[in-house]
């Protein structure tokens, strides 16, 4: 059965509630969702081109275990492999997948796994996404912090011993400005050594006063790279344009930064398509900007607050980790980061084989941190969640864990040049 | 024998093995050090710079000599800065020049790499920068002041061994600088045969770090370094290629 998304809450006014049933029922009341908004930058470029051709031909039932043998076969993985790996035809051989994906883990990371923490500084939004917690419809306590409490907020986690931290906001351009995410940006880097963004997308310039500011890498998940789904699902405000959102790294990458990640929300469209294209996307960009970092996730929609059902379909563990080994066969060379969505011990077994990043001490609320980690009752003063989280273990849990697992935690590897 | 050392900027080293710091762990310094012998082990100052209660710099035992290198640099402003940045730490003034553009292979960019190599001589650094074997390059980093000239075998991390051997040969014909091979090497054979061509020392971290018997493994890699050396010393005999030693001369119908 398909994801129920659409909850109508009490608190909406009758015209409130009329603009969203129209938005949900009505496609020809929605924007057009290819055209590009006053303000958005484009720029030229045929990565998008080249990752969708490929995509529409990807025929992932056409692939068979010949195809899947030859591709584990092969020393290095070609584009035709990779479509293999990821294809139902490979599910038998996971097994053989996980080791090959091991040894290339080792080979480029050795033993090591990566810690951060996300950190919400404001849960605003101007979008109607349906499955997302946070989405404009949806009746939440929101939330901004003031520099005071992001200060606050980012010396418990500095002093749980995490070094690098990923800020995230809402989308509200109004609510939390480009000035605001900057602030925040010069705060985080007084108390950790990297500072990464995962906010809205913006225009070069934008890019290039955050980097200026402290903020070095950039996530944006594209959610799903199929544009007619991804109009069903993003209804209304800046995010419902798909190719403004879909250049936001190469944005990025010509705004400074030095690294960008990416991924799909599998379990919105068809998985196997959108885990091709999110590789894809990270190939062909790399071999356009050779020195840029660039890392994949591979979030799975979880429950929202108002909305306990949505789950994400067809997408298990064992297909999630058939697409994480797959990543890690066809590039080798990136980061794999595994957030509190999944469970510790989807993530504990993960680490041994494909990912590199793991988040702890997580919270995807907002301001509630001290509670949470830092042993304080809650005041009452805290935003609410974006997701549930399946992963609540603390650094120190996480590191132990880790180390448990024969592997090294490391919290830090990276300097600002 | 006991008088062959090892001379990097006025320093003698009896070891012809250096640590590199690709894939760190504690355990890898320690077998590095007790059973491979290292004198020199690498630290990447961005691995360095961390406020991790196993801050890596408390675990170097005395009397070896830190090796620090730029990597995460894209270029030589960068290196620059980041080899400031090692001194500042209390890293001495050795320094390896790792500069890389490229994400996916980790090639170092040899032009980037000249202009890091003389600002940094010139400020007083023992310099090795790591480089592909290009004669030309090479000329241009001892030019440049450099202290040694460490050519890559394989790309970082491959364990594929002596890939460009042709043109590390050509260097250790050619500079007078110690020949350091840096990279690629993943078996001890490899690393002996590095050394037999008159290679000045080898540095791995890979073929160690990802060894079953961590000790084991860097213990054959000293035994393989010092054979080398030996062989490399006591000139290679000359080789015999199948069936060209016939004892029958091909001019022995020759009168006069």
């Amino acid at each position: 059965m398909e994801n129920r998304f659409f909850v109508d809450s009490e608190h909406l006014s009758p015209e409130a509630l009329e603009k969203k049933h129209r938005l949900e029922t009505d496609p020809s009341f929605r924007k057009n969702h290819m055209e590009y908004l006053p303000g958005m930058e484009r720029i030229q470029s045929d990565v998008c081109e080249k990752v969708m051709a490929h995509m529409r031909a990807y025929d992932s039932s056409k692939y068979t275990a010949r195809d899947v043998r030859m591709a584990l076969e092969h020393p290095n993985c070609s584009l035709e492999d990779f479509k293999a790996l990821l294809s139902p035809a490979a599910e038998p051989f996971l097994e053989q997948m996980a080791r090959r994906a091991r040894n290339e883990t080792g080979k480029h990371f050795g033993n090591t796994v990566y810690m951060f923490t996300p950190l919400y500084i404001a849960n605003y939004c101007e979008n109607y996404c349906v499955y997302c917690g946070f989405n404009c419809y949806n009746h939440i306590r929101r939330m901004k912090l003031t520099p005071e409490q992001m200060e606050r907020e980012m010396k418990v986690i500095a002093d749980s011993g995490m070094e690098e931290i990923l800020i995230l906001t809402g989308e509200s351009r109004t609510q939390s400005d480009l000035n605001y995410i900057g602030e925040a940006c010069k705060l985080a880097r007084t108390h950790f050594r990297m500072v990464g963004l995962e906010i809205y997308p913006v225009n070069t310039e934008d890019y290039r006063y955050l980097h200026e500011c402290g903020a070095d890498y950039v996530t944006v998940f594209q959610e799903t790279y199929d544009p007619d789904k991804y109009e069903t699902l993003h209804l209304s405000g800046h995010k419902r344009v798909w190719p403004y959102r879909f250049d936001a790294q190469e944005r990025a990458l010509r705004g400074g930064m030095r690294g960008v990640a990416f991924s799909a929300l599998l379990g919105l469209s068809d998985f196997r398509k959108d885990a091709l294209a999110s590789a894809l996307h990270v190939y062909f960009l790399q071999r356009k900007y050779p020195r840029a970092e660039m890392s994949l996730s591979c979030p799975r929609l979880r429950p929202i607050i108002n909305n306990d059902r949505i789950n994400p379909q067809d997408v298990h563990e064992r297909q999630l980790c058939q697409i994480l080994c797959a990543y890690r066969i066809f590039l080798p060379y990136v980061g794999i980061t595994v957030s509190s969505r999944e469970s510790a011990a989807f993530r504990n077994g993960i680490v041994k084989i494909a990912a590199t990043k793991v988040s702890a001490g997580v919270s995807t609320g907002i301001g509630d941190h001290e509670s949470k980690y830092g042993g304080k009752e809650p005041t009452g003063e805290q935003g609410d969640e974006q997701f549930e989280i399946a992963d609540n273990r603390s650094l120190e849990r996480m590191c132990g864990d880790i180390s448990g697992e024969g592997l090294q935690p490391v919290l830090n590897d990276y300097l600002y040049v | 024998m006991e008088k062959d050392k090892l001379i990097i900027g006025g320093r003698a080293f009896t070891s012809r093995f250096i640590l590199g710091s690709g894939k760190y762990s504690l355990n890898l310094i320690e077998a590095a050090v007790k059973d491979a012998g290292a004198e020199i082990v690498t630290l990447a100052v961005r691995r360095a710079n961390t406020g991790e209660q196993e801050n890596i710099l408390d675990f170097i035992p005395k009397g070896v000599t830190l090796l620090p290198n730029t990597s995460g640099a894209r270029d030589a402003g960068e290196a620059v800065r980041i080899a400031r940045l090692a001194r500042a730490l209390g890293c001495g003034d050795f320094v390896k020049i790792e500069i890389m553009r490229d994400s996916k292979y980790l090639l170092p960019d040899n032009s980037e790499t000249v202009k890091a190599t003389e600002i940094l001589a010139k400020e007083g650094f023992t310099v090795l920068p790591y480089m592909y074997p290009d004669l030309n390059v090479a000329r241009d980093l001892v030019n440049a002041g450099a202290a040694a000239v460490m050519p890559l075998g394989a790309p970082i991390g491959s364990n594929r061994g002596l890939v460009t051997k042709e043109f590390i040969g050509i260097l250790i014909e050619e500079i007078d600088l110690p020949v350091i091979v840096d990279a690629g090497i993943g078996r001890p054979s490899q690393a002996c045969e590095a050394m037999e061509m008159g290679a000045a020392a080898v540095m791995a971290n890979t073929a160690l770090a990802t060894a079953g018997n961590l000790p084991a493994m860097a213990s054959a890699f000293r035994l393989a370094i010092e054979a080398g050396r030996k062989a490399y010393l006591a000139g290679v005999g000359r080789e015999l290629v199948r069936g060209a030693s016939s004892s029958d001369p091909l001019t022995g119908f020759l009168r006069d």
